[in-house]
């Protein structure tokens, strides 16, 4: 037994703990995730991947990727300016602006589809229809699916960047300006070198995020399978429709990258703190 | 004190040196007001126009709704599940908190990442998850599809990692000489963990609390091939929600969806009151 400063409990107490919890974590998800993976691999690799050529499901995996590197994109740009606002500089109502930032992580997806048909639906809400006759449709088309996502995964980049930059405090940026830099060169030659570990991870996990949205991506899209069907989206559709095959293939995929985002994640986070 | 890490404001309570904010100058003007008209469009907009489309139903109408027996049943059923899953995560989250910090043993650090499993999952691919396991065909021969322990078992996986994450850096910052000091003044262990530890962890708990309640109300993706959405069986309020959009009814949606949407709000209200009691509590 490894003696710390730490394991100070009565080694009863310290088993039942262990037993309590790890076997509350392996039987909730460890487990069935394994089962996932075992299920999609029950033909063997080959058939897994024959199933993906489906040219609906290949249309789906394009279609996620397609969707994911927009909204991961966008949220990069406006996560990083937001973050580098609300750090750096005053302005009036800033408070309020940090709290309403958090409100996408506790909003139903499902809610976050309704608010967007509301406003953007080419019938009757409220920019949707004057949106459609100057060409661009939102609803039922990529564009409200990338926002969908976009929506959901918002956060994810402020909440790694903003700890990070108050941190560092802005000595170094008010050297470099003292010495002659312009904002831009400050920008890229101090701030951004210094943040980028936190980037890294804010894109990863909005990655993660984007990949999976499945609940406001379903009301915006209309979820027709070939054309406005996302990977989660059909991972629905073909359990529903007894391709169970496929189904734990799509799910077996989405869920690989996803765990790859979290490792990813968990080896390069150490080395910020050392 | 500590920093209420994973899942709490951006603003919270951490070391801050001493640094001079800038008032906004041309150049960072402009870039709050596109970032400002964006988010406005994006959420600020959308998630209003939920709120006047409810309003639009007058408060006889809304009522009306959300009394109806399918609908009451689904929010009632939401409710209830989503304090059972919380409590549950109280007692998991801080002992799988207290195992993570103070227990050494092999594979410690696996653990760790698969508690954040359910946060990367895709939720679809979540429900799949558990149907592997605890649906038709299981290993276990335990088939709980279509049932209310499968909701249960759905928001108990998506809400895991929430209490953990909160209470783990709260745990670890946690100076070991006020235990002592507690023992050697005489004090047991189990009274040493009640009124020296206990408190200080109680907002980091509180927090996660919120944040797994919350995420209990707003849960869609799991349930859908877990639960089958029997109507007043099995069926929660972002079904409801989802049906009623389906049928074309967009303010009976709105309705249903404007009352999870003020609990996300209070619950984002709560957090920001907690951290700014941490926050106080660290100066």
């Amino acid at each position: 037994m490894a003696t710390s400063t730490y394991t100070r409990d009565p080694a009863p107490v310290r088993w039942g703990l262990r037993f309590v919890t790890i076997s509350y974590v392996v039987l909730l998800v460890a487990w069935p995730t394994a089962l996932v993976f075992k299920n999609a691999l029950a033909d063997g690799v080959g058939a897994m991947f024959d199933s993906f050529k489906d040219p609906e499901i290949s249309h789906a995996l394009f279609l996620t990727g397609y969707i994911t590197f927009f909204a991961v994109l966008i949220n990069l740009v406006f996560g990083l300016t937001i973050s580098i606002l609300l750090v750096r500089y005053d302005f009036p109502g800033k408070r309020l602006l940090s709290a309403l930032l958090d409100v996408p992580l506790s909003v139903s997806p499902v809610v976050v589809g309704l608010a967007l048909v509301l406003v953007y639906n080419g019938r009757d809400g409220w920019f949707g229809p004057r949106l459609e006759s100057a060409g661009m449709q939102i609803i039922f088309s990529t564009p409200g699916m990338i926002m969908a996502t976009v929506f959901v995964a918002l956060p994810l980049m402020i909440r790694e960047v903003v700890p990070v930059l108050e941190e560092l405090g802005d000595d170094q940026e008010q050297a470099a300006r003292s010495l002659g830099a312009n904002g831009v060169q400050t920008l890229r030659r101090i701030t951004l070198p210094a943040i980028k570990w936190a980037i890294v991870y804010g894109v990863v996990l909005s990655l993660a995020r984007s990949l999976g949205e499945f609940g406001a991506v379903k009301i915006v899209s209309g979820n027709i399978a070939g054309q406005s069907q996302t990977a989660t989206l059909s991972v629905e559709e073909t359990y529903q429709n007894f391709e169970q095959g496929t189904s734990y293939a799509l799910a077996a995929l989405l869920a690989f990258i996803a765990m790859a985002c979290l490792v990813i994640v968990a080896i390069l986070r150490p080395k910020e703190e050392s | 004190m500590a920093s209420v890490d994973i899942a709490t404001a951006p603003d919270a309570a951490r070391t801050r040196r001493p640094r001079t904010r800038r008032s906004l100058t041309g150049g960072s003007g402009l870039a709050l007001g596109v970032t400002m008209i964006w988010f406005s469009l994006l959420v600020l907009i959308p998630l209003t126009a939920v709120l006047i489309s409810a309003a639009g139903l007058g408060l006889g109408g809304f009522w009306e709704v959300v009394t109806q027996p399918q609908t009451a049943a689904a929010l009632r059923l939401t409710v209830v599940e989503s304090l059972m899953v919380t409590a549950l995560n109280v007692v998991m989250g801080t002992a799988l908190a207290w195992v993570l910090v103070r227990d050494r043993f092999w594979g410690k650090s696996l653990v760790d990442i698969v508690i954040d499993v359910p946060f990367a999952l895709p939720t679809i691919v979540a429900g799949l998850v558990l149907l592997s396991l605890y649906g038709p065909s299981s290993p276990l021969g335990v088939n709980v599809a279509n049932t209310r322990i499968a909701v249960f078992l759905a928001l108990a996986f998506v809400t895991l990692p929430f209490v953990v994450r909160t209470v783990q850096p709260v745990l670890e910052s946690l100076e070991l000489d006020v235990e002592e000091a507690a023992a050697s003044l005489g004090a047991g262990r189990f009274a040493a963990f009640r009124r020296v530890i206990l408190p200080s962890l109680i907002p980091a708990i509180a927090a996660g609390a919120a944040l797994s309640f919350a995420r209990g109300i707003s849960e869609y993706g799991s349930l859908v091939l877990l639960s089958g959405n029997l109507p007043a069986q099995t069926e929660v309020a972002s079904v409801r929600v989802l049906t009623f959009i389906e049928n074309g009814n967009r303010e009976a949606a709105s309705a249903v969806a404007a009352i999870m949407l003020l609990v996300a709000l209070l619950v984002i209200l709560v957090l920001d009151v907690i951290q700014r009691r941490l926050a106080r509590r660290g100066d």
